[in-house]
């Protein structure tokens, strides 16, 4: 009974299973736009870094659930709106990433930047071109967190009654089956292992050098 | 009814269900839970960061629980042992073991990384002067360890209390009472209260963990934290600075 009920509900699942995909992927993608303007703010200045770090560790401090439904009071949403988990999920990853952002752009090495400013770069040239390059690594390994996490986060969402992934545990809680349950955590792992390797994947296309390092 | 009416109604301040008798079931369970995964992962931590042996364990761990869903674990596990139970603990004790579960490995990999990442220099400074491996523990690699320990122990505390929450799905007491009942009759405002609640509680906990830290964390070790203050050349070339911002391992 066990692998008729995951065959009956092959289409569904795979539905829930896009939805999941997409409320996970696009804060994290949104949340990582965000937060470079605002990391690289606070890696300028000591004094503007402690207040952009706590207060981002603040904002992550709030619970899930809590913002998913006090959002539709900010953003005029209805409760059910996938937009208020997008939101809500794009707060976590700026706070999450901007700490790893400014960090990482506060150790590129001081060398590095003044070869680069001596041979006639530009300070937003510099930025794009060699100070966030050389981040890439450190900004990856804080991306493959923010979406591994994401992933978690969005099935408390179904407590709401907003379709994904969790979807299945409330629904096997109701009918007292156990099948749905395992099923829903089975893919929510298997989408972040999915997420995390490619995130991985893309930060390594992006730094050559670092292979050739570490094979060297 | 507005959010403000429903704080100032004075039904929600006495009674069985009053908001302080919510605030206290839900500080009771985050608390039991915490005390549990504190005695069970120090030992434990202080056990792996001395001799070394199980890191890659703590790590492995550690990485796998981020990716597991809370809500889904919490379901599964009343549900599997529920049945088994007789008494009113039915929910109560499957839920304070998935909160043990996920409240452990934060302060396992904070105690490991601390002690771990207590500076050379100090240890062997204090080996010199002819402290014992004991005396090094306790004097110098514990203190050394303690920003670590309580920002994982502050993780661990925003965990279970976020956790909690959706434990009233599972039909226990506490704040999320409010925001699964007002969804339950359609009742945002209750929803919106619950909701802001929970905010307050899990933020004045973040307050007052960085009061402690700030109060018991030796100052010589909390200015080495913000990186932009050692920017000048310390940082070595080619070296990755930590990969995660909360759970940072040096």
């Amino acid at each position: 009974m066990t692998l008729d009920w995951i065959w009956d509900n092959a289409a569904r699942i795979g539905e829930l299973t896009a939805w999941h995909a997409a409320l996970s992927v696009i804060p994290t993608v949104l949340g990582l736009l965000l937060a470079v303007p605002l990391g690289w703010w606070a890696s300028r200045s000591a004094r503007i870094y402690p207040l952009v770090i706590g207060g981002s560790g603040l904002l992550y401090t709030i619970p899930s659930i809590a913002l998913f439904v006090l959002l539709p009071q900010v953003l005029g949403t209805k409760i059910l709106d996938p937009l208020n988990v997008v939101v809500a999920l794009t707060v976590y990853s700026i706070a999450l990433l901007v700490r790893v952002i400014a960090d990482g752009l506060a150790s590129v090495p001081h060398d590095t930047v003044q070869a680069a400013t001596a041979m006639g770069y530009r300070p937003w040239q510099r930025l794009w071109h060699v100070e966030l390059p050389v981040a890439v690594p450190a900004i990856g390994g804080g991306l493959r967190v923010a979406v591994v996490s994401n992933v978690s986060i969005v099935t408390m969402a179904a407590l709401l009654g907003i379709p994904q992934l969790g979807s299945l545990f409330t629904q096997g809680f109701s009918l007292r089956l156990t099948v749905p349950i395992v099923a829903g955590i089975v893919m929510c792992l298997v989408l972040s292992v999915v997420l995390d390797v490619l995130v991985h994947a893309v930060t390594r296309a992006l730094t050559p050098w670092q292979q050739k390092a570490e094979t060297a | 009814m507005t959010i403000l009416d429903w704080f100032l109604d004075p039904a929600q301040w006495a009674g069985a269900d009053s908001i302080p008798v919510q605030v206290g079931y839900h500080l009771l369970y985050s608390g039991t839970a915490l005390l549990i995964a504190l005695a069970i992962a120090v030992p434990l931590g202080v056990y792996i960061g001395y001799t070394g042996r199980g890191e890659l364990l703590v790590a492995g761990v550690a990485n796998a629980l981020r990716a597991l869903p809370t809500f889904g674990l919490l379901v599964l596990v009343v549900m599997l042992v529920a049945p088994h139970i007789g008494s009113r603990l039915a929910f109560v004790g499957p839920t304070i073991v998935v909160l043990v579960l996920l409240a452990a490995p934060p302060i396992l990999s904070g105690t490991v990384a601390g002690i771990q990442g207590a500076d050379p220099g100090a240890v062997g400074a204090a080996r010199a002067t002819g402290y014992t491996r004991p005396q090094i523990l306790w004097h110098v690699q514990v203190p050394c360890a303690l920003p670590l320990f309580l920002s994982g122990v502050r993780n661990a505390t925003l965990q279970i209390v976020s956790t909690a929450t959706v434990a009233a799905y599972v039909s226990l007491k506490g704040l999320g009472r409010y925001i699964i009942d007002g969804r339950a009759s359609s009742d945002y405002t209750q929803m919106a209260a619950g909701a802001i609640l929970v905010a307050v509680v899990a933020l004045a906990l973040e307050l007052a963990f960085l009061g402690l830290e700030r109060a018991v964390v030796s100052p010589g070790l909390t200015r080495a934290q913000l990186p932009i203050l050692r920017r000048t050349s310390r940082v070595r070339p080619g070296v990755v600075p930590p990969a995660s911002p909360r759970e940072a391992t040096p």
